[in-house]
């Protein structure tokens, strides 16, 4: 027997697999697949307070072992949600993380104010990291005061603890990360999908209706990983790592590298089974390590000699 | 829906055309007209994303898919042999609507290409409910019309149309459907299936006729079951919106379709 469990200090889960926003729906459309309650922990499809059109089509298009991505954000708004999923979703007893969007800093802070009062909602993570929202591909969490500023609004509008959603488009990622810290973030996810775009030869026209759209899958793994290692040492909060983890050794490097949970995303498109295949890939691996603590293997990566 | 590791038991090719024939209880069990499956070609990263395909015919156990090689997911699929295993999701979406009663009805279904594919379930299942189907089915050429037999030996009437003329009507599946409104003036209801810029065309001669349409709809699919939201068609619904194609169609009635 292997012990799974995973203490994030704010949060304790029962495994470190975590769905990812936007790539899981709002959770119940996995219930035909698998069991939700053996999942670490879903974070359901971003939420802005209202209901959000998204962008225009095609949204998708696939590249060599990745995807590009620009959704857009749509979404159902917080009260369809909290209406019409969340009572659902409470019953399966996973705990339920809430992604949080803002078209505005205010808007991040309505948003955790209107659902902090839902009954089922374990923790937020605060989404400042989509390339999809604006034209230009910026988000709040390209700029170290703008991350400061949101996070520290939404600490002071909710008691509920806070993860925050860091943005592999920066120079330097230590600098995002220790101002989520410093405002207070409980904990801190990374990466977001990489700003990328591609292009039809035969039309000339961008293959996505957005123009730009953010890189996901098995392709971004390698970057992910090395800004989860780079956070990791740099900040005391705990750390949840993502960036194309689609197979049990995936997740381990992640919590080699020192991230403490992992979560699974573009992978959930393909396989809706991914998270709990993962999972039990990662448990094989400990037995047949004799290892019987997932917690000692996180952090353990060996530099040098 | 189901995952189902599923055993390839047939294969047909007509130069870039494929039949697949799987073996597959609990979906060949609930699939319905109009309904797909996702299938993932390989175990590889790459391609990276599973493909759609519609189900187009099912008989005890097994299901049928039929698609023209047109990129990387379809030509390794083409290649697959009769005894190995494709592992897809289905059966998935929303299919046509033909529960009123059929009985004596008339319906043309309008398969332009591989938009054929989910009408031949369709056309089977309308017949067996008692109703008359009539099968338009288009394309550039002769060689382009390979289900022509199959139509034929399930005695479903089937009107074909090339644009060279190799073969039936010469021109457009769109022309042939104007003249064969003609014939027919009682038709309960239309399906099609094809190009967006056919089914556009076909829809506003159904609109001009005052004809009751259902259209599948094509758009690029992520997952297939309604989890990523990049498949959106735009609606005319309370509101105009962009509605996900995969979960809420690809059927759609006409009367909604923003074209």
């Amino acid at each position: 027997m292997v012990d799974l469990t995973i203490n994030l200090g704010f949060i304790k889960l029962r495994n470190p697999i975590i769905t990812a926003s936007g790539t899981f729906g709002y959770g119940l459309e996995f219930s035909p697949f698998l069991d939700l309650r053996e999942i670490g922990a879903i974070i359901v499809k971003g939420l802005y307070f209202n209901e959000r059109e998204g962008n225009p089509p095609p949204r998708i298009f696939e590249t060599p072992c990745g995807m590009l991505n620009s959704i857009g954000l749509q979404g159902i708004g917080v009260k369809k949600f909290a209406e019409e999923i969340l009572p659902k979703l409470t019953d399966y007893g996973v705990p339920i993380i809430v992604n949080v969007c803002g078209e505005e800093d205010d808007e991040y802070a309505r948003v955790v104010e209107f659902l902090s009062s839902k009954k089922g909602i374990s923790c937020f993570e605060l989404n400042i990291s989509c390339p999809n929202v604006r034209k230009d591909g910026k988000c709040p969490a390209i700029s170290p005061e703008w991350t400061y500023n949101i996070v520290k609004l939404v600490k002071q509008s909710t008691k509920k603890p806070v993860i925050t959603k860091l943005s592999p488009n920066v120079t330097d990622i230590t600098e995002i990360a220790i101002s989520a810290e410093e405002a207070g973030t409980d904990g801190i996810s990374l990466i977001n999908t990489i700003l990328g775009m591609a292009v039809d030869i035969e039309t000339r026209k961008p293959r996505l209706g957005n123009v730009f759209g953010g890189l996901s899958g098995p392709a971004i793994k390698p970057i992910a990983l090395r800004m989860v290692y780079q956070v990791v040492n740099t900040v005391k909060v705990p750390v949840i790592g993502i960036g194309g983890i689609f197979k049990g050794v995936d997740a381990l490097e992640f919590l080699i590298v020192g991230a403490k949970a992992v979560q699974v995303g573009t992978a959930n498109l393909i396989d809706p089974l991914a998270p709990l295949r993962i999972l039990n890939e990662i448990k094989d691996f400990c037995e047949k390590k004799g290892i019987t603590k997932i917690e000692d293997i996180i952090g353990t990566l060996k530099v040098g000699d | 829906m189901f995952v189902d590791s599923a055993q390839i038991i047939g294969k047909k090719i007509w130069s870039d055309w494929v039949l697949l024939s799987l073996k597959t209880y609990k979906i060949a069990e609930q699939a319905r007209p109009g309904q797909f499956i996702m299938a993932k070609v390989n175990d590889s990263f790459h391609p990276l994303l599973r493909r759609p395909f519609s189900i187009h015919n099912v008989s005890s156990g097994e299901i049928e898919i039929f698609f023209q090689i047109v990129g990387i997911g379809t030509t390794i699929l083409s290649e697959k042999k009769v005894g190995e295993k494709l592992n897809i999701i289905g059966p998935l979406g929303k299919g046509f609507n033909i529960t009123s009663s059929v009985q004596n009805k008339e319906y043309y279904l309008i398969g332009g290409g591989r938009g054929i594919a989910p009408l031949f379930f369709l056309a089977k299942e309308i017949k067996k409910a008692g109703g008359k189907p009539y099968v338009l089915y288009g394309a550039k050429t002769e060689k382009d019309l390979p289900l022509l037999k199959k139509f034929w030996d399930e005695e479903i009437q089937v009107y074909p149309s090339t644009e060279d003329g190799t073969l039936g009507w010469h021109g457009l599946i769109t022309e042939l459907f104007e003249h064969k409104l003609k014939e027919r003036n009682k038709i309960e209801k239309i399906f099609v299936c094809g190009p967006h810029e056919m089914m556009k065309k076909i829809a506003l001669i159904a609109e001009k006729n005052k004809l009751d349409a259902e259209y599948s709809l094509e758009s690029i699919f992520g997952c297939g079951i309604g989890a990523c939201w990049g498949c959106v068609v735009k609606l005319r619904r309370e509101k105009e919106k962009w509605v996900k194609a995969c979960s809420e169609g690809p059927v759609f009635s006409g009367k909604e379709i923003i074209w």
